[in-house]
Order: structure tokens, then sequence, then C-alpha cells
């Protein structure tokens, strides 16, 4: 057991999984020589050789796209787009042909393939390093879309992705990566894909939110404690396919929802989460379903971008409402 | 400090075996068996009369759209019988002739045609790829597959196939340079049939050739004439031979035309001259390899004729087990299947809704 970053405890998940199976590839932008801009590859070069970790032309589509051919071919590729506002380069392949090949060969050819994308504000970087479209990839049919919050769950959600037959977007928020340290165990733990978790127990809101925003969830879930009000925070992991039996169980509990994302409002994530509320647990809410997320304008240049990003006192005052209102 | 020409260090060649008039350069001339060739002359000629027919049958309604590749069966059947049995092949969507050579049923071709997600599914054991329809984007895989093939050292060798108008785009570019730079076992095959839909080669590039890309990548390229078969072929064994013996890629680009419309929703007419299409029928492809047949492998003209009563034969058949099958597959909850290896729950309550609704007028909630 050792205090990790995320940074770190996503290259001990690649470690061990390209340790245990030689058909594990990991390939990208700068990801052999220096080990990524990030550094989540570091090391792997050294170890697996420079045939299993490929430093590739910066080309997006061919990187996913020459990706699926190796996952069709026996391997498992497991590549790294940049920053996820440069994916869009290989949306197609991903959309026209990861999320379809299973499905287009009648269950002939998989696609076990993991595309690692930087995503979110909150680090001072340049524009298109900003984003937050998950929906554009949740919306595929065929892809999952994953997003860790911290350390532990980052590294037990790519070991899952990697093994999963199926392709996965793993967007991994950079405002997190060196954020905080969590204990992460040696030994190997994996996180399904397709489940979210309970983060902390409360009976009089539901605060659900995912990736970077779950760190300012649950600062607003502190701050609200404060005036003894418990609210239950539950990380989604999981954009697509959503597990939404965990929500459920809460919401029916609490009776009142907020939903926390980066993400612009329009057609983001919280719009599904809440519309499945609205199906499975209508009669159960106290109070309409409130939502803080990015607003539905560009990621601003740096110097404005925390004002674009919900924060734990908007979340607080959101909580507020759904706890006022009858 | 001189001023003088680059040397770009890659050959680019042109090649011809069989002229229009049925002459023939010896020295060029491969040594293969004559079962093969006529086993190639049963195949073009079963490829352009199953695109007739399907043409037939697109317009009394029995299929959808489709891409015939009448004129540009030596070029494709060329090319596919260079490659080995174990060896990949990534199609475009015109590439029919190369699918039944590799052993995809003819009823399959039609049960796609017909709207049926089943026609895709490659027979047992074989290593294509399903059609591609997004133009150019099926490149990089064959880059994949290459370099996946080469790492695992399976001795596979991929060939690709696409259009000119493919080598506007971008995955064309992407997936050509990722494949040489990692020296993928690909060859690169380019059917160069004029036109993009509308579009002439003209307005599609302001390269003269198609050939002179590989040079941009670094890798040999050779153009051949893709109306002749011999050729074609000629050029793709040593492509194959080239991968395969670990020397990298191959950019070939055969030159040929695209006889008939660009699928069955086009009209030719609007856009180039009868004059033009009666030059290049002229250039036919298997006519010319039917006199060379003839000339060259004791042929008689009576054997070759023969060919069209078999084949129409074979057309039927297949006509009729596509009609048997599609009558099997008229379940739409198919529809649900292989979105991923497990269906989510989410997806699972969707097929239950649509079962429900069906059998009882229910929502889909």
């Amino acid at each position: 057991m050792a205090e990790l970053t995320m940074i770190q405890a996503l290259n001990l998940a690649l470690h061990q999984e390209m340790a245990a199976d030689d058909a594990m590839l990991v390939l990208g932008e700068d990801v052999a020589q220096t080990g990524g801009v990030f550094r989540v590859t570091q090391g792997l070069k050294d170890e697996f050789g420079s045939e299993r970790v490929i430093d590739t032309p910066l080309a997006e589509a061919s990187i996913v796209g020459a990706s699926l051919g190796m996952a069709v071919n026996g391997c498992r590729p497991v590549c790294e787009l940049q920053f996820s506002g440069f994916g869009y380069f290989a949306m197609h392949q991903l959309e026209s042909h990861a999320a379809r090949m299973r499905w287009r060969s009648r269950g002939r050819y998989e696609v076990p393939l993991v595309v690692r994308m930087p995503y979110g504000a909150g680090v001072k970087a340049l524009e298109h390093h900003s984003e937050s479209k998950e929906a554009f990839f949740a919306h595929v049919p065929g892809l999952k879309m994953v997003i860790p919050s911290g350390p532990r769950v980052a590294r037990g959600l790519l070991v899952s992705a990697i093994r999963d037959p199926d392709p996965v977007v793993f967007f991994e928020p950079k405002a997190a990566y060196r954020a905080c340290k969590e204990e992460v165990p040696d030994e190997e733990e994996t996180v399904p894909l397709g489940t979210s978790r309970i983060v902390r127990e409360g009976d009089d809101v539901t605060l659900i939110a995912y990736g970077a925003m779950l760190a300012r969830t649950l600062q607003a879930a502190e701050q609200l404690a404060e005036d003894g009000i418990e609210a239950e925070v539950i990380d989604l992991l999981t954009i697509s396919p959503l597990d939404d039996s965990t929500f459920t169980a809460s919401v029916r509990k609490t009776g009142r929802v907020v939903i926390v994302h980066e993400a612009h409002r329009s057609f983001g994530p919280a719009g599904e989460v809440a519309f499945r509320i609205l199906e499975r647990s209508f009669w159960w809410l106290e109070s309409p379903i409130r939502r803080v997320t990015g607003y539905d304008v560009t990621v601003p240049f740096f110097a404005r971008e925390q004002a674009y990003l919900p924060d734990a006192d908007r979340i607080v005052r959101a909580a507020r409402t759904a706890l006022r209102e009858e | 400090m001189p001023r003088q020409d680059v040397e770009l260090g890659v050959p680019l060649e042109w090649l011809g075996i069989v002229d229009e008039q049925g002459q023939v350069d010896e020295e060029l001339l491969p040594d293969l068996d004559d079962e093969l060739l006529v086993a190639l002359h049963r195949a073009m000629v079963l490829s352009r009369r199953f695109d007739e027919r399907r043409l037939q049958l697109q317009r009394q309604g029995r299929i959808g759209t489709f891409a015939p590749a009448i004129g540009q069966e030596a070029t494709q059947l060329g090319a596919i019988s260079a490659l080995g049995e174990d060896d990949w092949f990534v199609p475009s969507y015109r590439e029919t002739p190369m699918s039944l050579w590799r052993g995809t049923p003819l009823w399959a071709v039609l049960l796609y045609d017909a709207g049926y997600n089943e026609g895709a599914e490659p027979p047992e054991g074989n290593k294509d790829l399903p059609i591609a329809v997004p133009v150019s984007s099926q490149v990089p895989h064959a880059a994949g597959i290459g370099y996946a093939a080469r790492l695992r050292d399976t001795g596979e060798v991929v060939l690709v196939s696409f259009g000119d108008g493919a080598t506007s785009e971008g995955d064309f570019h992407e997936g050509a340079n990722f494949a040489a730079v990692h020296e993928a076992p690909v060859v690169l095959l380019c059917q160069n049939n004029q036109y993009a839909i509308s579009t002439p080669l003209e307005q599609q590039m302001g390269s003269q050739t198609i050939v002179q890309k590989a040079a941009s990548y670094g890798i040999p390229g050779i153009r051949v004439d893709g109306n002749d078969l011999l050729a074609v072929h000629v050029a793709a064994a040593e492509a194959v031979e080239r991968a395969r013996s670990g020397d990298g890629p191959t950019l070939i680009e055969a030159v040929t035309y695209r006889l008939s419309v660009h699928t069955t929703a086009d009209d030719p007419s609007t856009y180039r001259d009868e004059q033009e299409e009666e030059r290049w029928r002229e250039k036919d492809p298997i006519e010319r390899f039917r006199r060379y047949l003839v000339d060259r492998v004791a042929m008689a003209e009576g054997d070759v004729d023969g060919l069209e009563d078999e084949v129409a034969e074979r057309i039927d058949e297949a006509w009729e087990q596509a009609e048997q099958r599609m009558a099997e597959l008229g379940d739409p909850v198919d529809m649900f299947d292989h979105v991923y290896a497990e269906r989510p729950a989410y997806l699972e309550q969707q097929r239950d809704a649509f079962q429900a609704e069906r059998g009882e007028g229910g929502d889909d909630g």
C-alpha cells in the first residue's frame, strides 16, 4: 500500500497490466520516450520496449484507427490522446468504427481498446485544453465512457477498462491528476465498469457528481454538514453504461437531488441522470431536481475558467434551494 | 551551396503487361498456373454478371443501394489473388469481386444489399474486415492490423483497398504514414477509377498521379494498368512479398475506370460524356483477359462462353438462398444484439419494452 497521486495510480495500472498480458500495448504522441505530457506512461518503454510502448506520428485518427486494427488482430491497445480537445480528430474512428465493429461484424470482431484522454478545466491551460465533452462519447452506442475522480478508483477503473472486451473512452481529470494522494494497494484491485459508488452517506439531499467535480461536491457536503444538513454524495464513475440503481435508491431516501458536472449544461449528462430519476423515482421527489454545471459557453481562457466551473458555494446554494422547495 | 534536385529515394514505376490489343510483353509475363488464370477469368465474369443482376434487383426494389465494380474487375481480382488465405483484407465499399474471391458467399452480399446486418459478418475463418463506408477510414485499421501481425510474428500481410477520392481524406494520409513509419506489412491498393462520384481526378488533387504520393511516405509506389489483370497481379504479388519479408508498405495505383454508376443512386450522364465511357469500354478488362486466355492457355472460345450459363445459375441460386435467409431473419429484435459483449441493464430494458410493445402495444418507457 502506497500513497499515490492519480498519475502514479494510473501508471501502476498500466505497468501491472502490461506485465500480466503480453498482448497489451500503449501508444500515442510522446508516450514512450517522455512518458506522455503528464507522465502517466512514464517508465513503460524501459520496462516493456518500444515495440509495445509506441511513440506514434502526431495524428489522432490513426492512433485510434490503428489501435482498432491492433485490437482486431489480437492486441489490447491502450492509446493516449494528449488532450480531449484534440479527441475530435479521432471522433469518426470511435463513432464509425470502434463502437460498431462488434455490431457490424455480428460479434465476429471485438475491439478491446482503451482511449485515454485528459479532460477538464482548472489547470490554467491553453484553449482546447479545458473541455469536458463526455456527452459526445456517452451518446454513442457501443462505446463505454468512464471518468475517475481520485487515485484509487482511477487505478481500479483503468484495469477494468483494459480488460473490457469493448472500446472504452477513459477521461482523466487533469485537475485531479496531482491534487491529492490516496492509499492505493499494490495488489490487484478493480472497480467494475457500469457501477457508481456512495462516497458519503446522508439522508437529507443526494449530490451526484463525477471526475474533478467530486472533490468540490464533497466540500459542499462538508459545508452543508456544518448546518446540520447531511448530504449523500454519489460518484458516478461510469457515464455510460450509466448505473442508475445507486442513485435511484439514494433519491428514494432523500427525495432531493443536485447533479453536478463541469460539462456544459444543455444536453449534458445531468439531463440523462435527471430523466432517469423522473422515470423511476418521480413519486419520491420532494422538490425539483437541480443541476450545477458549466455554462453553455466555450470554456473561457484560464483567467476566467474558475468562474465557469461549478464550485462548492454554487453546489451548496443549489442544495439549499432543493431543500427549501416543496 | 548548390541548387539541385532533391533525391526522394523511393522507386516509382509504371507497369503494363497485356495491352488493349492483346499484345503481351513476354519479359514481364508472370509464371502463373493455367488453373489460376482460368479461375480468375471465371471470377471476373461472375463479378460482372452479379453486378448486372444486382442492378436489376435494385431497380425492382428487391435490394437497396449498392456500389457496383463494373470495369474494375481486373484491378480487384489481380490484386486479391496475390494475397494468401491467412492474410488480411480490409475493404472499402466497392470490393464485391475481392470479397467473393476471399470466400464471401453471393447470398451474403445480397443479404447486405437487402439491408440485413448479417450480410456483413465475415465467413468463418476468413480474415476480412466488414465493408467500411466512410471513405478512407479503413486505411488506419490496416496499419494497426499490420503492426499487430509484425509484433505477434504471425507472418500475415494486410491488403487495404480504397479509391482515388480516398487519397484526399486525412485518414488515407494518416494510415499510410503510420504504416510507413512502423514498416507495417501493408499493401495500399488505390483503385483509381477516375471519379469520386462526379468529381474527376483533376479536381480531386493537384498531383499528376496518385502513385507519387508514395514518395511522401518514403515507400515504393507502382502505377499499373488497372484493366490488365496480370499487371495488377504482378504489382500486388511484389508488394505482398515486400511486406511479408519485413520491408514495409507499398502503394499501388491501379488506373482503371468505373464503367457503371457510383452507386445505384447516381447518374453518370450528368458529369461525363458517352464518348469517354465508350473509350474505356474498349479497354474492358474482361474482354482483354479473355482474348489472352484463348490465345495462351489453350482454352477454346466455347469453354469461355459456357461460363455464362453456369454463372447465371449460381446467381439464381444465391438469390433463392438470400430470400430464404431473409425470411429466417425477419425479427428486428436482433438489433439489440452485439452492441456490447454483455447487454447493459438499460439496453435490456429497452429490448424488453420493444418486445412488450410489439406484443401488446405498451409504451417504451
